[in-house]
């Protein structure tokens, strides 16, 4: 019976960790799209920065998921050979960059969402965890710094750039629903003194971000109906893209070390 | 973030327009500081066609740094490991960091950075013609860190004793982080080296595609070199093309014997006498025809920057007039 409650709470804590750090990657991976693109070379350049930090939060993170899961998988072999059904991360960072609006305004939220999580987990038990929020929080409040500014630059600067980004936060908000859900495994974790209750944040969240849409002139929808589902294993449709794309190497060469 | 660069020589006011200047007094000083070894400084006289071919170069090579961000960003999302990932996405950044220093470097000589993005978007000025090669395996980021920026190297070191003082400080940095590229890029080979068959084809293959032109980026032969008598003589290019790829060759050669790869040059041999390896013919054909926007890829990578330029012009827009509005609302304020 206990072994049966570890195995359940190493379950739920393999799954939290393939959250944070599935997020991050393919956060990563699609601000990385940006690289050579960007509206200034100075952009270029903090969007590469941005996607560099998430690289490496994600790298920390699903190391240590490998080594709690036990099946001998490294990060490479978490990143890069499971489909998309055993990927974990909430469906917004998965969404195609759009314009720059849209994915400043991303770095925004996901990024106030993450820098609320990782203040949390600085007093984890899982000690691993800790250490790896505290290094990777000095680079979120940096991100999500810039992030702002870009709101607040694109939501007052011309008409053209409030309706992209309002249209931008129209279309995105319904993903941070799901962000919040109430969750099992996470309540389970939170008891052990491991995670916390990611709807736990919300309120910090919230507080965080209106005011930065309040400067920018931003109007905050209205809730709807619509919950993304990305975290428990079920995605939308750009995931399957991105990831043959992001491991077409690995699949194409099985064995091979690079 | 983002500031309009004014136009510097116009915003100078009272200060004569470069070329005005012809008094003799100046030209000597001029000359005794290039004579002497001494950097020539940005609030310093010089000579208009000093300034120009400067421009020209500087601009030129920053260019090529923005351009050079397309091939190897190609393979960014398609790289094999995380850590690799990182390494590439790292790289690709630092090229940009070079564009953006290059273009500061620039404009201390009065032409701000839109004029010379304009300059090549419309296509009046060039960028290193080895851009225009496509990136067709994982390999060609390796052989492109190893051959490309290790020709990139050989033709910068001597640039970080040119004689302009923002250009020589600029090429230090740019030298460092580059032979870091080109370590990086050899590591990725002698990887790709030691793993399975396919892995190794893949590298002899991208060293076939891209030796040659990596030969070419060292430039005509000296005896058709352009460029080469003026900026010799102020000091801006103080070796050969012909000596630069020379050194480039011998220092390769042992590279490449080391990786286990061969050279796509059935003339190359050592030549004992000269105590440097003697090389085939190169395709200048081939060289002036790419240089000409009829590589593989000149299309696409100009395109590819004017795409982001246009695309990004509402975001440059906004961050303009929101500095704007937030002047006058603390400007109101006071």
């Amino acid at each position: 019976m206990s072994v049966a409650i570890a195995d359940d709470l190493r379950a739920a804590h393999v799954d939290y960790l393939l959250r944070l750090g599935d997020s991050a990657l393919i956060l990563g991976q699609r601000l990385s799209e940006w690289c050579g693109h960007a509206p200034v070379l100075e952009e270029d350049l903090a969007l590469a920065n941005v996607a560099l930090d998430l690289i490496g939060q994600a790298r920390l993170l699903l190391s240590h998921a490998g080594v709690l899961e036990g099946h001998g998988r490294d990060e490479d072999q978490l990143a890069f050979l499971r489909a998309e059904r055993e990927f974990r991360n909430v469906t917004m960072v998965e969404l195609p960059n759009g314009d720059f609006a849209r994915t400043v305004l991303r770095n925004f939220l996901f990024t106030a969402f993450q820098r609320e999580v990782m203040t949390g987990l600085q007093g984890s038990a899982d000690a691993a965890l800790a250490a790896i929020t505290v290094k990777s929080l000095k680079e979120t409040r940096y991100n999500l710094e810039h992030a702002a500014g870009w709101v607040v630059r694109l939501g007052d600067g011309t008409d053209e750039s409030h309706a992209r980004i309002q249209r931008a936060v129209d279309e995105l908000w319904p993903y941070t629903e799901e962000w919040f859900a109430p969750d099992a495994g996470d309540e389970a974790l939170a008891g052990a003194g491991i995670a916390l209750c990611w709807s736990n944040t919300r309120g910090a969240w919230t507080d965080a971000v209106t005011p930065v849409l309040e400067a920018a002139t931003l109007v905050i929808p209205a809730g709807t109906a619509f919950r993304s589902t990305g975290r428990l294993g079920v995605h939308g449709e750009h995931l399957g893209p991105l990831l043959s794309e992001m491991q077409v190497l690995q699949r194409t060469y099985p064995g091979a070390t690079w | 973030m983002y500031t309009q660069a004014m136009d510097i020589a116009a915003a100078r006011g009272e200060d004569p327009a470069p070329g005005q200047v012809t008094d003799a007094g100046y030209q000597a000083e001029f000359d005794a500081k290039i004579d002497r070894g001494d950097f020539i400084e940005p609030k310093d006289w010089m000579p208009e066609a000093y300034r120009r071919t400067l421009v020209r170069q500087i601009s030129q090579h920053a260019h090529s740094e923005i351009v050079g961000m397309l091939p190897e960003g190609n393979w960014i999302g398609r790289a094999p490991t995380l850590e690799r990932k990182a390494i590439l996405l790292a790289k690709v950044q630092d090229e940009g960091g070079h564009g953006l220093y290059l273009y500061a470097a620039a404009e201390t000589l009065g032409v701000s950075r839109d004029t010379l993005v304009e300059a090549l978007h419309a296509g009046r000025a060039k960028y290193s013609s080895i851009f225009n090669y496509p990136t067709l395996t994982w390999a060609d980021v390796g052989v492109i860190g190893w051959l490309v920026d290790g020709a990139a190297i050989m033709n910068q070191i001597p640039l970080c004793r040119c004689s302009y003082g923002p250009y020589a400080r600029a090429m230090i940095r740019v030298c460092r982080e580059e032979s870091f590229h080109q370590r990086q890029g050899y590591d990725l080979l002698l990887a790709m080296m030691s793993g399975t068959a396919a892995q190794r084809d893949m590298v002899q293959d991208a060293v076939n595609r891209w030796w040659w032109p990596a030969l070419m980026m060292f430039g005509p032969h000296d005896a058709q070199s352009l460029n080469s008598g003026d900026s010799t003589r102020w000091g801006i290019k103080r070796i050969t093309n012909d000596e630069l790829r020379q050194k480039f060759v011998d220092a390769t050669i042992p590279q490449a014997k080391l990786l286990g790869v061969t050279v796509p040059d059935p003339d190359l041999r050592w030549n004992e006498a000269r105590g440097a390896h003697d090389v085939g013919a190169i395709d200048w054909d081939e060289f002036w025809s790419v240089v000409n926007g009829n590589g593989p890829c000149n299309q696409e990578r100009l395109a590819a920057r004017i795409r982001a330029w246009e695309e990004g012009a509402w975001v440059r827009e906004a961050a303009m007039a929101h500095a704007a509005k937030s002047e006058a609302r603390a400007a109101g304020g006071r």
